[in-house]
Order: C-alpha cells, then sequence, then structure tokens
C-alpha cells in the first residue's frame, strides 16, 4: 500500500469512526523553555485505529504520549480525551483509572507481587468487584498465554512474559485508548514480534485504540497508520 | 482486593526487613519502657493508697500541704471526730522517713494498737497486745526486718535510736512490708512531732455517710480536708506528678520510636519513587498513595507495639519475682494503660508518616518513571 492509497485509508477511516484522541497545536518545552521538544502538533486518532509514532530519540515521541494520559502538562495547545480536554480534565483519575492504559519499554511491574497482583492493580485503584476483576484477568491471561504463571513472581518470569503481564494489566480497567511507549524496545526479534502479534490481536478484539511510540519501521509499518516526528511536528504518511 | 492493597503495605516492609525490624524494635522497646514505667509508677501508688485506706472511707489531712509527709492533724481533732455518730474508727497516722545502717530510706508508722494496718497483718513473730507497752518498741514489716537483720526481741538501730523489735509482721503491701511501725507517741517525739498525726484515717458506719463527714469537717476544723479514698487518689498532687512524669518518660521514649519509624517511611519513599509511579499510572489516587504510606507505618507501630507489650509484660512479670523488690511493684497492668499505649504507638507512627506521605502524594508520575 502506497503512503497515498495509506492517507486515503485513513481518512475512509475518519468518515467511520469517531475520534477518540485529539491534539491541537500542542506545545511542550523543558528547563524553562531551553528545550523545545513539541512545536504546534496537530494529531487525531480514531476509535479502534492502531498508529505508530516513529522518529528519532528526544523527537517528543514519549512526551506526546504522556501528555495524552494526563502524566504530564503541555504549555500550550489543547489534548482531548473523547472529547473532554485532557488538562481541563475534571477528573485525572477517571482517565487513568477507565480510558487510557499505558505500556512503557521497561515493563514497570512491580517485582515482589505475582503476576496476578501487578495486573490486578488497575482494578484495585477503580474498586473494581474482585470476582469482576478476577474473570477479567482470567480472560486477559488466557489470550496472552500466561495463565499457568499468574501464581508466579514478576522475578520468575521472562522479558516477554513481562511485557504481556504489563499489557494485561494495562488493559485490565478496558480502557479504550492503549498508549504504548517502545512496549517491544527491550525484547529481542523474537520476543519483540510474538508481544506484538498478541497487542495488534488484543487492541483489535477490545475496540480500542492504539498509539505505540516505536523505533522499529517494521512493526511501525503494521498499523493502521503510521506518523513521524520531525522538527517538533506529527508529519502526516503522505509527507513522510 | 483489599489483599492485594495490604501486599503493597507488608510487600515494602519486608523488601527492607532489617530496616523494617530495626524500627518495630524501637517502638517495642518504647513501649516496654512505657508500661513498665508507668505500670511500675501505677503500682506504687496503689500501694501508697492502700496504705492510707486500710480498712478505711475517709482520709482527713491538713488543707493545701503538698505532701502528707509536711501535713498536721491535732490530737484534739482525732478526739472529736472518733468520737462523731456516723464514725466507726478514727486511726491516727503519723508518716516518717529515716535511714537506718545501708538504708537511706526506711518509712515509718506511727500508730496506734487498733490500727487496722497492726490487725490485718499477718504477724510472723511476736503479739499485736505487746504494741506499745514501752517507747521504745517497735514492729517490723517483714522485709524491712530482712535487710535490718532483725529478730524478735533483738536491738535495732533506727534514725538516731535504737529500738527493741516486739514483732514482726507480713502485709501485702510493699511499703508496709519494708517499713517500721512505731507507737504514734514515739514516733511524734522521734519526729518532733508532738501532739500532731499526718492523717486520720476514717471508717463510717455507711457509704452515704461520707458527704455528711465531709461537711462536718470542713465546718469543724476549717484548715484540715477531708477526702474519700478515690477522690484523694485522683487529687493528690504527688500522685499526680508521678502519673505526669510515667507518662512523659514513656512519651519520650515513643517519640524516639517515632522518629526512627519516619526514618524508616522516608527511606521507604525515597526507594519506591519509581513503584509510586506505577501506582498513579494505574489510577491510585492521592488518598491511596497517602493510606499505603500510612499503612506501612501503622503495621510498624502495631507490630511494635505488640512485640512491646509482651517485652514489658515479661520485664513485669519477671520484676515481681526479684527479692530485692518484693512487695514493691505491683505488676497488674490495667487494660486502659493496654489501650493508652497502643494508642499512642499508632498515633507516633501515623505522625512519622506524615511527611514522607506528603512527599509521597507530590510524586509526578512522569518525572519518576524516568528516575533510575
Amino acid at each position: 500500500m502506497n503512503p497515498t492509497m495509506l492517507h486515503a485509508s485513513s481518512q475512509c477511516f475518519a468518515i467511520q469512526k469517531r475520534i477518540v484522541l485529539r491534539a491541537e497545536n500542542v506545545w511542550k518545552s523543558y528547563d524553562g523553555g531551553a528545550i523545545t521538544v513539541l512545536k504546534g502538533v496537530q494529531f487525531e486518532a480514531f476509535e479502534g485505529q492502531t498508529l505508530a509514532l516513529c522518529g528519532p530519540s528526544g523527537c517528543g515521541k514519549s512526551t506526546l504520549l504522556h501528555l495524552f494520559g494526563g502524566l504530564d502538562e503541555l504549555d500550550q495547545g489543547r489534548v482531548s480525551v473523547n472529547g473532554v480536554e485532557v488538562n481541563r480534565h475534571r477528573n485525572l483519575l477517571s482517565l487513568l483509572r477507565h480510558e487510557v492504559g499505558f505500556v512503557f519499554q521497561l515493563h514497570n511491574l512491580i517485582p515482589d507481587l505475582t503476576l496476578e497482583e501487578n495486573c490486578l492493580i488497575p482494578a484495585v485503584a477503580a474498586g473494581t468487584d474482585r470476582r469482576i476483576a478476577r474473570e477479567r484477568l482470567r480472560q486477559l491471561a488466557e489470550r496472552t498465554g500466561l495463565s499457568h504463571r499468574l501464581g508466579h513472581r514478576i522475578q520468575k518470569l521472562s522479558g516477554g512474559e513481562r511485557q504481556r503481564t504489563a499489557l494485561c494489566r494495562a488493559l485490565m480497567n478496558r480502557p479504550k485508548i492503549l498508549l504504548a511507549d517502545e512496549p517491544t524496545g527491550s525484547l529481542d526479534e523474537k520476543a519483540s514480534g510474538v508481544v506484538f502479534d498478541l497487542l495488534l490481536d488484543i487492541v483489535a478484539t477490545e475496540g480500542a485504540t492504539l498509539v505505540m511510540a516505536t523505533h522499529d519501521r517494521a512493526l511501525a509499518g503494521r498499523c493502521d497508520r503510521l506518523l513521524e516526528m520531525r522538527d517538533g511536528r506529527i508529519h502526516e504518511p503522505e509527507s513522510v | 482486593m483489599t489483599v492485594i492493597f495490604f501486599k503493597l503495605i507488608v510487600t515494602n516492609l519486608w523488601r527492607h526487613r532489617i530496616r523494617s525490624f530495626i524500627s518495630v524494635a524501637g517502638i517495642a522497646f518504647s513501649v516496654a519502657a512505657m508500661l513498665t514505667v508507668v505500670t511500675i509508677l501505677q503500682g506504687a501508688i496503689g500501694m501508697f493508697s492502700g496504705i492510707l485506706s486500710s480498712d478505711s472511707q475517709v482520709l482527713v489531712f491538713e488543707r493545701n500541704v503538698s505532701d502528707l509527709f509536711f501535713s498536721s492533724v491535732p490530737a484534739e481533732a482525732v478526739d472529736e471526730i472518733a468520737n462523731w455518730p456516723m464514725v466507726i474508727d478514727a486511726d491516727p497516722v503519723l508518716f516518717g522517713i529515716v535511714s537506718s545502717a545501708d538504708h537511706p530510706i526506711l518509712t515509718c508508722f506511727g500508730v496506734t494498737i487498733r490500727d487496722a494496718r497492726l490487725r490485718k497483718a499477718i504477724w510472723l513473730a511476736g503479739d499485736r497486745l505487746n504494741f506499745a507497752r514501752h517507747a521504745d518498741d517497735v514492729v517490723l514489716g517483714e522485709r524491712a526486718a530482712e535487710f535490718l537483720s532483725a529478730k524478735l526481741d533483738s536491738h535495732v538501730p533506727i534514725g538516731h535510736g535504737i529500738f527493741h523489735v516486739i514483732g514482726i509482721l507480713k502485709t501485702a503491701n510493699g511499703f508496709e512490708d519494708g517499713g517500721v511501725f512505731m507507737p504514734l507517741a514515739s514516733a511524734q517525739t522521734f519526729f518532733h512531732k508532738e501532739g500532731s498525726s499526718s492523717v486520720i484515717t476514717v471508717k463510717l458506719r455507711g457509704k452515704d455517710d461520707a458527704a455528711l463527714f465531709k461537711a462536718k469537717v470542713k465546718a469543724a476544723f476549717p484548715n484540715l480536708i477531708a477526702l474519700e479514698d478515690a477522690e484523694f487518689t485522683r487529687s493528690y498532687s504527688q500522685f499526680k506528678i508521678l502519673k505526669a512524669t510515667a507518662w512523659a518518660v514513656g512519651g519520650c521514649g515513643l517519640l524516639m520510636g517515632g522518629l526512627g519509624v519516619a526514618n524508616t517511611m522516608i527511606m521507604s519513599v525515597f526507594t519506591r519513587i519509581r513503584e509510586i509511579a506505577i501506582l498513579r499510572v494505574c489510577g491510585f489516587s492521592n488518598l491511596q498513595i497517602a493510606a499505603m504510606i500510612f499503612g506501612e507505618s501503622a503495621v510498624v507501630s502495631l507490630l511494635g507495639a505488640v512485640l512491646g507489650l509482651g517485652a514489658g509484660s515479661c520485664l513485669l512479670f519477671a520484676l515481681k519475682y526479684v527479692p530485692a523488690l518484693h512487695g514493691y511493684v505491683d505488676v497488674t497492668i490495667q487494660p486502659i494503660v493496654i489501650l493508652i499505649v497502643i494508642l499512642l504507638a499508632l498515633l507516633t507512627g501515623v505522625a512519622g508518616a506524615l511527611y514522607p506521605a506528603a512527599y509521597a502524594m507530590r510524586v509526578r508520575a512522569v518525572e519518576a518513571l524516568r528516575f533510575e
């Protein structure tokens, strides 16, 4: 599929699906303005879409993901999730508990807890009923092939298993948007492929939107849209 | 879900178990110290109250004296009160402190032959009926006889005099057991308090007579005050000072323990910044983060309190069997003391976790996730 066709495909997608994530003229700088990372980013993601954000290290991919999840504050502009502005979001907790899920390059699991306990943390935060949470975990573990590892501590898991655990945790509260920051960056090629297949499969089944920052263009190419971050801006496919 | 939350609390304590153990030990030592000091002092107060209230309900003594040793009740008051219709017994008692060889403090009780202390005691040697026949007669408590190496009919140096031992008795009260009973007149001469006593212990015909009796004392003897036993224990300034001292000493110990908890909790927060950030990303609220930190300190404090109560109880139990302290230490631990000690330990833990919890609540996930 050439870029023009891809763009056309995304436009077609846009007609059918509603916008779940939008960034309008987003600016973000660090060190009191000395380093400007985002310079008026414009962005839209549609329900159920998978998007890959590519670009060199330090170009602002992670920063943008953090802004989407309300973890950081922007200097200027507007980010909205499901039509509600994030930096004016009345309840940031609700955003983190129910609307977005994060997967990081480092799995960021709590080492002394078991796989099951790590995955249930978002349910604990949201006060989800124990029975419902366990059923949800059972389904996720089955789909990610971790059912036999539920009672194991994180130290006992392989890198791929850890990242699959992080994926289960991120999806525990059925978020509509999954923000993945180099989710396969710490894995070897084989494990990376397995995790990414799983990621695409699960978000498709769940109907979630995936926004993934990655250096891996091969993986990025398998997403619905590939966006390039350059000079603090996002460049749409036809300009890549 | 509560189990997972609890596991998040204890996981960190277990991860740094040596540090946690030191904090628990700090609280335990403080609690044990507080329990021991408070219980011993309360026991001492109880014993002293027991001396005063031996077979009586009301105590009469000089108004506005800071210490009963300085109280002076005239003999006329004793005679008059003894004749009031609601009074069964009115026993004058003169308290004095003397020293003897190797023993700087020896409590003397100047009493009459009718005194309840002599009547109710077990006489190990001698006969109560021989009491006060001669001015130099004394009766020794069992412990006093032991450390003065005295036997019946022997002579012992007490203060500036030599006294004849005409009896040895055993009481349940450590102060009495380690004391010397002198005839009231001899004690008045010995302590230069002729014609007066320190207190009158009064036994009334009925409990309902107490109010009338107190009013009558106030009217007849404006310089004296009559208090029921419980009233006296509550209001006597020496007891108040002792209690305050005990709680203050214990409180200081607990404060030290609290600093230990604070140190542990600060370290705990600093070493798990990244974890706190992860919890934030997973949707943990400030309240949940704070609850986790306070929960951690509460576990440390509770463990410390339980261990401290156990250690303190063992120590008190052991003290009870130390011969030198026999009868002086009442090791009955009052439930209210246990409750207060646990509450104070918990409060200390909470106070120690205030700053760490506030710090943890301010952790910004985006910055902490960059923290290696």
